[in-house]
Formats: structure tokens, C-alpha cells, sequence
């Protein structure tokens, strides 16, 4: 098939399963976050296998793809540049973890919670989406 | 379990066919960030990637009902904590899926750092909203 029909067609694909993935673990669910980061109350640790299976399936492919030459259909890996641990990195990390933790939602199941119609999720993506402009216009890009 | 379990496999089968078919890393608060680069062209796979996540959840409760999904939080814990992962992602250069499943995955010290960072004041964060009811 043509590579810029597949260049749309496996993004797609791959994030309709990854929705599906986060719905059927229940990483959708804000009261299970909750419970999961509630370490030193009534901790529900179930999650702990969704990042294990997810982890463990990435790195197998990850492993594969450092024997081949490029993508099935693109023409490099996209490696991520940044390798430096800095402030940046932390401050960065412990911002998301604690709004995180404040309500249960993290980037992906939030946008995929905004198909509930609840106005809830709706006022939280907005908020996140005006936070990362923020973030955008006073930080800038980590170089 | 048996469904974290599953819904894990989903993610990492997921964040393996992005990587092997078109060579990018599957992290939503990268998509996001592309989503506002949009008209530079080559961002399109993230446009495809933002659209593709909202249409999995009709198609999920196709399939297997509504699912469930319950808020605690009020408005205004929402909106802070909104702008806090907004800022947070954006600065970190990525969330649970770019550092949680990709980075540790590949064995990246940077993401290891960061999942223990954000994991470390998650469990803060539930800590203190919990002594105080919110």
C-alpha cells in the first residue's frame, strides 16, 4: 500500500487500541488513579500491572527496532534528542504528578474523557491546554 | 487484573506500532504540543494521532458499555490541577505515556527520573488532598 496512506493509517490505528487500552485498564477513570497513587491509605496497586504489560510490550519492540534500518513506513526513527536529567526535567515531572494526583487525570484519558460530555473533563482539558501554552510562552521548548 | 493487564497490552501493542510503522513515540503531551504546530506540515501524524483517541471511545462503548469514570474534585481543583499537568508535561517534556510506557521502555534514565518524580508527588498530592477531603 502507499506509504502516506499507512503515514495516516497506523497513527490511527495505534491510538484507537491505545484508547481502548486505557478504557478497558480503567486509567480512564479518575476515582481509580486515585486509589492507585494512595500509597499510604487505601491503595488499590492494579494499575501497577497496566505500566508493567505496557512497558514490558514497548521495550520488546523497542529491542526490534534497533536491528532495523528504518520504520516500516517512514524513513527514520524519530529518536527522542533529550537525554540530560536537569531542573527542568524535575520541575517539570513534579508539576504534572501533583496535578496528577489532584484529581486523577493524566493528558491522554483526560482527552479521551472529554468524549463523556461531562463539563468537568471539558474545564480540565481547557485548563491543561491554556497551562501548556503558558508553559510554551514563558519556558519555551527544552533545547 | 486480568483488565489492567489487557488494557497494559493494548497500550504497549499501541506505543510498538507507532514506533516500528512510522518511528515516533507515542506521548499524548507531545501530540498536544504538535496540535499547536500543526500548520509546520509535518506534525500530521499527531492530528491524526489527537483524532484517533477520541473516536476509540465511542467505539469502546460499542462494544462494552459506558465505561466508568467518576470525578471527585471541584471546579477549582480542576481547573488548578489543569494548568499544573498542562504546565508540568509541557516542561518535563512528557507524561505517562512519552516517559511512563515509551521512555522506561527504552531504558531512558531521563524517564526513569521523571516517572519517580511524578509518581513521588502523585502519591503526595492524594496524600494531602485526602487529609484534607478534598
Amino acid at each position: 500500500m502507499n506509504q502516506n496512506v499507512m503515514k495516516m493509517i497506523t497513527p490511527l490505528a495505534a491510538v484507537i487500541i491505545f484508547g481502548l487500552g486505557l478504557l478497558v485498564s480503567g486509567m480512564n477513570n479518575p476515582a481509580k488513579i486515585r486509589g492507585f497513587l494512595d500509597v499510604f491509605g487505601d491503595w488499590q496497586p492494579a494499575l501497577m500491572a497496566v505500566m508493567v504489560a505496557a512497558i514490558a510490550i514497548f521495550a520488546l519492540a523497542y529491542a526490534l527496532s534497533n536491528k532495523m534500518k528504518q520504520p516500516w513506513f517512514h524513513s527514520i526513527f524519530h529518536r527522542p534528542s533529550l537525554t540530560v536529567i536537569d531542573k527542568r526535567l524535575v520541575i517539570g515531572s513534579a508539576l504534572f504528578g501533583i496535578g496528577w494526583g489532584m484529581v486523577g487525570l493524566c493528558p491522554g484519558p483526560a482527552l479521551l474523557n472529554v468524549m463523556t460530555g461531562q463539563w468537568d473533563v471539558v474545564l480540565f482539558v481547557a485548563a491543561l491546554l491554556i497551562g501548556n501554552r503558558i508553559a510554551h510562552y514563558t519556558v519555551g521548548p527544552a533545547k | 487484573m486480568m483488565n489492567e493487564l489487557a488494557g497494559g497490552a493494548l497500550i504497549g501493542i499501541a506505543a510498538a506500532l507507532l514506533w516500528l510503522g512510522i518511528g515516533r513515540i507515542g506521548g499524548i503531551s507531545g501530540v498536544i504540543a504538535n496540535i499547536f504546530l500543526i500548520n509546520q506540515g509535518h506534525r500530521n501524524w499527531s492530528l491524526y494521532f489527537f483524532a484517533g483517541l477520541l473516536a476509540s471511545y465511542p467505539l469502546y462503548v460499542l462494544l462494552a458499555g459506558t465505561p466508568e469514570m467518576q470525578i471527585t474534585a471541584n471546579k477549582a481543583i480542576l481547573v488548578a490541577a489543569g494548568l499544573l499537568v498542562g504546565m508540568g508535561t509541557y516542561i518535563g517534556n512528557g507524561c505517562t505515556s512519552g516517559h511512563g510506557v515509551c521512555g522506561n521502555g527504552r531504558l531512558s534514565l531521563r524517564s526513569m527520573v521523571a516517572t519517580c518524580t511524578f509518581m513521588a508527588f502523585g502519591v503526595l498530592a492524594v496524600f494531602i488532598m485526602n487529609l484534607l477531603n478534598l
